[in-house]
């Protein structure tokens, strides 16, 4: 079947570049956590496209309901409070998409997706981002760009790292890198590796991550 | 055999059904009342000439789409709307059973239904839903016949009955044995009937299925057809003639007896305690898709109260669903159509229907 002759094509093309790129990274059948789910989005493609059983968590309870009501598993829930009521390895993928960076206790996030999921899969605008490092280093005012859009007294981004730090935590979860994705504006950055240029040009980092 | 031990039988179970089952028998949504409700779901009520009670919600293309859906709803066991219930006959005494009959539980009630549901032929329900009640009732339809149940919705309600509204239900049974008119129990035999009491513990249940919100705004402190105070006991305020409304025309339809071995029904429902005190437990490697809905302003069955189902299933790794709609009409919010209630209902009822195959003309 062509791109066509699929209904869900133009849903799968209105897919946000991030959320594509971590529909890739998960395998057809899976069974899937979407932690911080939005709108649901990614879950309705990954279970169109990729055949997933999908489950999300979300804080907003507006969120929550728009979910719900087009059919998608989703609970609202906390990702600081309530992942710990998961068993352990229920899900072959947990997904915290853009959410890292406003929880209050990002490494007990972190180790608690390692627990509930085979892999976790983990996406933060990236504050090691050359843009970032101008606008602090020359302007001395906390950055405000198109990936980090709040000002600092309003945003719900508490925990901001780069994506060196993000590895240095991995690496104290002793979790496993699989495969990072490094993303400028809307566009995938190929080539940039997980280290330090990736770190200077990348916007937005996606990290696929296992249990060592 | 029942719960408590006693055998009960021959016993009559009272049912409504609207739609049409289809060939396979795998669009059956079983809907479960709630304390004084009834099988009288989606029609004229044959004692109040009342709309039925989820009118607003069942029918031809409502949520439960009467088109799509084959909808039935059974009276509990206990009750008083031609299920076996203690105004019935014992046929040992040849008089009603009143205080005779055996205690009813959430759980034998739905073991009865399970025989009617067998005994329609539907091999599995695509769905049981219900609120307050018939929450308790979808709980335990999922945790003791997981494998006949595609889609749970329980709305508004707990795995347990909590101290307080033991206490409410307690409050009402207390005004019910108190009045002469209830003679022990065997007022029907006496040609009497406790009305007065049954009215106050209505009374009593009715400001708990209300908010604090709801009551000022349909009432607030505003005067039943007079200019001022009466410095008297009448019914100075609207709200006190209403609760008095509500309290009369409920004793018109409902048995005084049935509401005590009822409301008992609810209390003693602990499902956690089934399953070894973890509710987890109860729903351990379930296949079912549940969908909970609380609502923001019931102080009866709280969003906590469904929250901790939620959490439970999770921990059972099930698939669950959970919403809390936004309303200030406290825990009779169920009955009502908010336009949030409806759309998660068929979200999820359409989401359901399409994991099943089921396909609709």
């Amino acid at each position: 079947m062509s791109p066509l002759d699929n209904p869900s094509a133009t849903q799968a093309a209105a897919l946000r570049s991030d959320l594509a790129l971590i529909a890739g990274m998960v395998e057809p059948g899976a069974r899937v956590l979407d932690i911080g789910c939005s709108d649901g989005a990614l879950l309705d493609h990954l279970a169109r496209h990729r055949q997933v059983v999908g489950r999300g968590m979300e804080l907003s309870q507006r969120n929550v309901n728009a979910c719900v009501a087009r059919g998608l598993s989703v609970i609202q829930g906390d990702a600081d409070t309530d992942l710990g009521d998961y068993p352990s390895d229920a899900f072959d993928y947990a997904i915290l998409s853009l959410t890292l960076q406003a929880t209050r206790d990002p490494r007990q996030v972190l180790e608690q997706m390692a627990r509930i999921g085979r892999h976790a899969i983990v996406s933060f605008p990236n504050f090691g981002h050359w843009r970032v490092r101008l606008h602090l280093a020359f302007r001395g005012r906390m950055p405000v760009t198109d990936s980090i859009p709040e000002a600092w007294y309003e945003t719900p981004n508490i925990h901001f790292c780069t994506i060196r730090d993000f590895t240095d935590l991995c690496h104290a979860c002793g979790m496993e890198i699989e495969e990072t994705l490094v993303l400028g504006g809307d566009r995938l950055q190929s080539g940039l590796g997980g280290g330090r240029l990736a770190n200077l040009l990348g916007e937005k980092a996606i990290f696929r991550l296992k249990k060592d | 055999m029942l719960d408590c031990g006693v055998e009960l039988g021959p016993f009559t179970l009272a049912y409504q059904t609207y739609g049409r089952l289809n060939a396979d028998k795998s669009n059956a949504i079983l809907v479960c009342h709630a304390l004084t409700g009834d099988q009288f779901v989606a029609e004229t009520h044959p004692v109040t000439g009342k709309p039925g009670w989820w009118s607003l919600m069942v029918g031809p293309g409502l949520a439960l789409d009467t088109d799509r859906y084959f909808v039935i709803c059974i009276n509990v066991l206990g009750g008083c709307m031609g299920t076996t219930g203690p105004k019935s006959i014992n046929p040992a005494s040849g008089e009603p059973w009143a205080l005779d009959l055996p205690v009813i539980t959430l759980g034998d009630m739905v073991r009865a239904q399970k025989l009617l549901i067998d005994h329609l032929g539907i091999d599995k329900l695509f769905c049981v839903t219900g609120g307050s009640m018939g929450g308790m009732q979808v709980l335990q339809w999922a945790a003791s016949y997981p494998e006949k149940v595609f889609a749970a919705i329980p709305i508004a309600t707990a795995a347990r009955h909590t101290a307080q509204n033991i206490a409410f239900h307690e409050v009402g049974r207390q005004a019910i044995m108190a009045d002469l008119d209830w003679c022990g129990g065997r007022y029907l035999a006496e040609g009497r009937n406790p009305d007065r009491g049954l009215a106050v513990a209505r009374m009593t249940a009715h400001i708990t299925y209300l908010s604090e919100p709801a009551l000022h705004r349909k009432f607030g402190r505003r005067l039943q057809d007079r200019k001022g105070l009466t410095f008297g006991f009448d019914a100075d305020f609207q709200v006190e003639s209403y609760l008095r409304h509500q309290g009369a025309s409920f004793v018109q339809r409902f048995d005084a007896n049935s509401y005590l071995y009822i409301t008992r029904a609810m209390d003693y429902f602990d499902l956690a305690e089934e399953f070894g005190g973890k509710l987890a437990n109860a729903f351990r490697s379930t296949p079912v898709r549940f969908c909970v809905i609380s609502f923001s302003s019931d102080w009866l069955f709280p969003t906590a109260e469904n929250r901790d189902v939620v959490h439970a299933l999770n921990a059972a790794a099930a698939d669950v669903s959970f919403v809390e709609i936004e309303s200030d009409a406290g825990h009779d919010a169920f009955l009502l159509d908010e336009p949030e209630f409806r759309d998660t209902l068929c979200g999820f009822l359409n989401g359901c229907a399409e994991h099943r195959g089921l396909s609709f003309p």
